[in-house]
């Protein structure tokens, strides 16, 4: 589906690039062992600076859904399910992003996905997620 | 404590322009209508005015009718001098310049000041629809930039997973948003100004198009246009007025979360929940003393968030508690007595305030809740959440 773009800002621009090599990372503060999304210049734990990029596993759950009936603009598809997903690594560490390659009656709070890359460009990929095998 | 800063001012008038589908006029015309109605009502010169302040003014992308003429604008209209002014988009909800305004007020930076909120967001949209936010951009910049490429283009989208979580966690149903809808309906018909008049059924209610699950078109506020201003003043201007003063008893300002749409961690709660246990904190009047309330109701699911965040029920209890008619006009808890915006109009948060007012005075004929003396408003959704309690 065609999809308006994430715009390659100073403070996300590592998090579309890494999705398009595949993979889902994110900031995280060292001593506090801790991802920080969307990404900050300063831990909001310990308030340090000692960050890195940590990539995570891609496995998660959905903690919410919506299934979109509306087109927002002319020529959109629907439906679609939007999703909130909650990744396994740390509590609260969530994406709002797509369930697909599942039936829209299929989903359900709970189930288990994972993450798939759906490529925008040469820059871009959004990390969208499936139901786990 | 200290007596609350926000006692020291009042709101001594409310004035509403033209409210309509498609007025197709302009939103600063609107606006001078709204405010000089306002300041006739409080039995104002318009030269008496030394404040102006509104929500959100000019901002980056306001298009489609949502942001309403700046300040600057409105003053230059008015031909005023002033000397405290605001806008802006962050803070508590679209009340949030009202609330400043009674702060500017009781620190005597003005004395009347001219609040209002105006939208023209049904004349944007004529040839185009509504449209998604986000929609015919080339890129999606800040917090939006997680939200919009997944297709999450509307605050019916975030705010959906909001209600879907909290029915799997309580067991709220579907019906339950459809009382909200229906018990605004019912209000509605008792109010010449509202949009939306006609009787509407639990059938009718749930037969309308899916926009996103759980939320119908009829769980989505309907785009209007039109202006409403409110003055704020000093107390001590309370003798002068033609009418009853509507008195500041507390304001609620507080938000004690990741401030985030996609990031909020209890979903099943919102920003109103710290909203209103700091605008309870200011007070010793309880829940059990409202007479009525004015609570947002953007989306249907808002208005029971804000029940369980003011405390009129327990948390995830808001779905048992508005059924059998608890929330009529002859109810328990008359609620959204103006229709709200799901049938009265998309006013954006001014609405609640206005209707507030008008109980509090007196002057609601037929849809008049008895012995109004106190009355809570709550705004926002999500992240976003201010409140005020409001006597007579």
């Amino acid at each position: 589906m065609f999809r308006p773009l994430p715009a390659l800002e100073p403070r996300t621009e590592a998090f579309w690039r890494a999705c398009r090599a595949g993979r889902l990372e994110f900031t995280h503060c060292v001593p506090c062992n801790f991802f920080i999304h969307p990404s900050r210049p300063i831990c909001p734990r310990c308030r340090g600076r000692n960050l890195d990029t940590v990539a995570v596993s891609g496995r998660a759950t959905l903690h919410s859904y919506t299934i979109n009936h509306k087109a927002w603009f002319p020529g959109q598809e629907v439906p679609y399910v939007i999703a909130l997903v909650q990744l396994i690594e740390q509590e609260g560490l969530r994406l709002v992003t797509n369930v697909v390659n599942c039936a829209v009656d299929d989903v359900h709070i709970d189930m288990r996905l994972r993450v798939v890359f759906e490529t925008l460009n040469d820059d871009i990929a959004l990390p969208l997620f499936e139901p786990e095998a | 404590m200290a007596e609350p800063l926000e006692r020291r001012a009042i709101i001594s008038g409310v004035g509403q322009s033209a409210i309509g589908r498609r007025l197709f006029r302009d939103d600063l015309d609107l606006t001078c209508e709204a405010a000089l109605r306002a300041i006739a009502d409080a039995g104002l010169r318009v030269e008496d005015i030394d404040g102006i302040a509104t929500y959100p003014g000019p901002i980056q992308g306001g298009g489609g009718g949502f942001s309403g003429p700046g300040v600057y604008d409105v003053q230059d209209s008015l031909g005023v001098d002033v000397r405290w002014h605001l806008s802006g988009l962050e803070g508590p909800a679209q009340i949030s310049p009202i609330i400043h305004a009674t702060l500017a007020v009781a620190a005597g930076l003005c004395r009347h000041a001219l609040i209002y909120r105006t939208v023209t967001e049904a004349t944007a949209s004529a040839d185009t629809g509504r449209r998604g936010i986000g929609a015919g951009s080339a890129e999606i910049p800040g917090f939006t930039a997680f939200l919009v490429p997944f297709g999450a283009m509307s605050a019916a989208n975030w705010l959906a997973l909001y209600a879907r979580r909290h029915m799997h966690e309580y067991g709220t149903k579907k019906e339950h948003l459809g009382i909200i809808a229906m018990t605004d309906r019912k209000h509605a018909a008792l109010n010449s100004a509202a949009v939306y008049r006609e009787p509407m059924t639990m059938a009718d209610y749930l037969a309308a198009r899916p926009v996103s699950d759980p939320f119908g078109l009829y769980d989505c506020d309907a785009p209007v246009d039109g202006s409403t201003a409110i003055i704020v003043s000093s107390a001590d201007a309370a003798r002068d007025l033609p009418h009853p003063a509507v008195r500041i008893n507390a304001v609620g300002t507080a938000i004690r979360a990741r401030p985030m749409w996609d990031q909020w961690q209890d979903i099943t709660t919102m920003a109103s929940r710290d909203a209103a246990e700091h605008m309870w904190s200011r007070t010793d009047l309880k829940p059990a003393d409202v007479d009525t309330v004015q609570l947002y109701d953007g989306f249907s699911f808002l208005a029971l968030a804000w029940l369980e965040a003011l405390g009129f029920c327990g948390k995830g209890e808001s779905g048992p508690f508005v059924e059998n008619g608890r929330l009529d006009l002859d109810g328990e808890l008359p609620f959204n007595t103006w229709g709200g915006q799901l049938s009265g109009g998309r006013l954006h948060g001014f609405g609640f305030v206005a209707e507030a007012c008008r109980q509090l005075r007196g002057e609601c004929g037929e849809r008049q809740v008895k012995d109004c003396e106190i009355a809570a408003v709550g705004v926002g959704g999500g992240p976003v959440a201010g409140c005020m309690l409001l006597t007579r």
